[in-house]
């Protein structure tokens, strides 16, 4: 999330870059230069570590509504036995026979769950919710997984503390040279 | 030397020149013999139909479609279609068939007001129209596109029955053109500490992954064509992240911003869906390249035999890690096994066409592939590729696949 401040270093970083380096010659060079201002709202991309998370709060009783409202269709009452995706659940059963991988059991970070409700959710009409709902119905869905309390409020400093329980049980497949 | 009509495998397999030295006489027999008629046919008795702007399929052609078309429950544009491999020869796909795995249907953009936008770790964040990355130098590959989720249905612990393109068809190969990634980034420049980037389209889930660095600045293109005309919606129009070799979900259609970043976002897609999860519970993150693959596509389920009689078995092979070396066949169920001719177009991370010649004694067979990549890696069996996964872990199926001929004439999938 940039603050008018670190906009203002980075604007003048940029300037002091484009005076120093040089584009190869043989490019034509056709870049327009972007406005940072409008690319908060251009990028929804929440890293783990929270950045890019945007003002705002919910708790899951605030997104107990939200999900009635707008997610209940398809993922179905508390997260389960919906047309779509389960969302709740599965606790132990990745090494099972019957593997069961929800945001609960299996999701590694829960800035994902910001960052893919707030930029496809919900499916019919992606973008309708507001920052503090998508906050809410992030902490609900959460809270059905027993991660994060009823009343816990979820923002940009909270959310990416939340340990997701499933979190050690990844590896990489790729090693970066 | 034998002679090549004499068997080089069990079951009747022939030399892979067999088809070479004997020419159009011995491939005729392939097709059923059609009436012969010394009158002119119809087609012939009447000037035929004029030129037009834009061609299209023979009418007889109509089968010729896209298979196994499914969205997600209480969708219409979140799920897949294939290409139909048994019905396609060569190696490159029609752009009207290329597969589709779409999260939220195809966008109607309108290309004159999109744009391609790169931001974060870098020294100018720049915005690039359509128009504009149409005056950059493009470049030119025929590559393959695979979804990691194609083959899937192979996990099954029973052969499920189903053609070849319903099982194996998330997989086309195009001619790509566009504008190498690592051209843009030069313009926008990368900060020291930029090592992976976020794609995201401009599709109504604005689809996201990450891609590392060495990655990007090796091989990404921003693709701009697809068989010598512009994209096709359902294949990103009007641009899209091309990565050769790699899992199909990160070449991310109607790509509209690229973030520059440090560590990988960990997108709902890199994360709980294109992960692989092992039978211990412990799931392996970002395993990016196609492994050593091939499939039989002629003969397959669904096209029956004639008589017993000579037969091309006739395939696709690719790797996600540069050329195919070479291409096994068996007639006998793995027992023994032949080098399938290649076709002269071997590319890097490209589907290659193998040929082998066959002489079917109409009873019960099972015929297989098996191709070595130039790293030496060979395609495993079904076996191999299962042990230690997670019995849900149906991401990355290489395994080797069988097909059986019946004495009815009829392919089936079974595990061999």
């Amino acid at each position: 999330m940039f603050t008018r401040s670190v906009v203002c270093i980075v604007v003048v970083a940029w300037f002091l870059l484009t005076a120093e380096s040089s584009v190869a010659d043989d490019n034509p060079n056709l870049g327009e230069v972007v406005s940072l201002a409008d690319l908060s709202s251009l990028d929804l991309t929440i890293m783990p570590n929270g950045e890019g998370l945007p003002d705002g709060s919910g708790t899951a009783a605030a997104g107990a509504t939200v999900y009635q409202e707008n997610c209940l269709a398809c993922h179905g009452a508390g997260g389960k036995d919906g047309l779509n995706d389960t969302l709740v659940g599965g606790h132990g059963s990745l090494s099972s026979d019957r593997p069961q991988k929800t945001v609960g059991s299996y999701w590694p970070y829960a800035t994902t769950l910001f960052d893919y409700v707030r930029r496809a959710m919900p499916y019919q009409a992606p973008g309708s919710l507001s920052d503090d709902d998508v906050y809410a119905v992030t902490a609900y869905i959460l809270y059905l997984n027993e991660i994060v309390g009823e009343d816990d409020r979820l923002d940009s400093n909270t959310l990416p503390d939340v340990r997701m329980p499933n979190r050690e049980n990844f590896v990489w497949g790729y090693a970066p040279d | 030397m034998a002679h090549k009509s004499s068997p080089v495998a069990g079951n009747g397999l022939l030399d892979r020149r067999f088809f070479l030295k004997a020419g159009a006489a011995s491939s005729a027999a392939l097709l059923s013999a059609a009436a012969y008629s010394s009158e002119r046919p119809a087609w012939m008795r009447v000037p035929g139909a004029p030129m037009s702007e834009s061609g299209a399929p023979s009418e007889h052609e109509a089968h010729l479609r896209r298979t196994a078309i499914g969205s997600q429950q209480g969708t219409t544009g979140a799920g897949a279609s294939r290409t139909p491999l048994e019905l396609l020869d060569g190696i490159i796909t029609p752009s009207r068939l290329h597969f589709e795995r779409h999260h939220s249907g195809i966008p109607a953009i309108d290309p004159d007001e999109h744009r391609l936008i790169i931001h974060g770790l870098v020294d100018r964040p720049l915005s690039f129209s359509l128009e504009s990355l149409s005056r950059y130098q493009t470049v030119s590959r025929i590559q393959f596109l695979e979804c990691s989720g194609n083959s899937g249905a192979s996990i099954a612990p029973e052969p499920v029955q189903g053609s070849c393109s319903q099982i194996h068809g998330l997989v086309s190969a195009s001619e790509w053109g566009g504008v190498p990634l690592s051209v843009l980034l030069q313009e926008t420049g990368i900060k020291t500490k930029g090592k992976w980037i976020v794609a995201a389209g401009a599709d109504a889930a604005m689809m996201s992954r990450s891609v590392p660095m060495d990655k990007v600045l090796d091989d990404a293109m921003v693709a701009l064509y697809q068989n010598g005309e512009r994209l096709r919606p359902a294949n990103g129009y009007p641009m899209r992240l091309f990565l050769p070799g790699w899992e199909g979900n990160m070449s991310v259609k109607w790509l509209r911003t690229i973030k520059v970043v440090d560590q990988p976002a960990m997108t709902k897609d890199e994360t709980s869906k294109y992960s692989d999860l092992q039978e211990d519970g412990v799931a392996r993150l970002f395993t990016f390249p196609m492994g050593v693959k091939s499939v039989i596509t002629s003969p397959s389920p669904g096209l029956q035999m004639s008589e017993a009689g000579i037969y091309q078995i006739s395939g696709i092979a690719w790797t996600g890690v540069g050329k195919i070396r070479r291409v096994e066949v068996s007639a006998d169920g793995g027992k023994s096994w032949a080098d399938a001719a290649l076709d002269e177009h071997v590319m890097s991370k490209c589907l290659t066409r193998f040929r082998s010649a066959w002489r079917w004694d109409g009873t019960s067979a099972v015929i297989l592939s098996r191709a070595t990549d130039e790293a030496g890696n060979v395609q495993p069996t079904r076996d191999a590729v299962l042990h230690g996964r997670s019995s849900s872990g149906f991401y990355h199926y290489n395994g080797i696949q069988a097909w059986r001929i019946g004495t009815d004439r009829e392919v089936t999938n079974v595990y061999a």
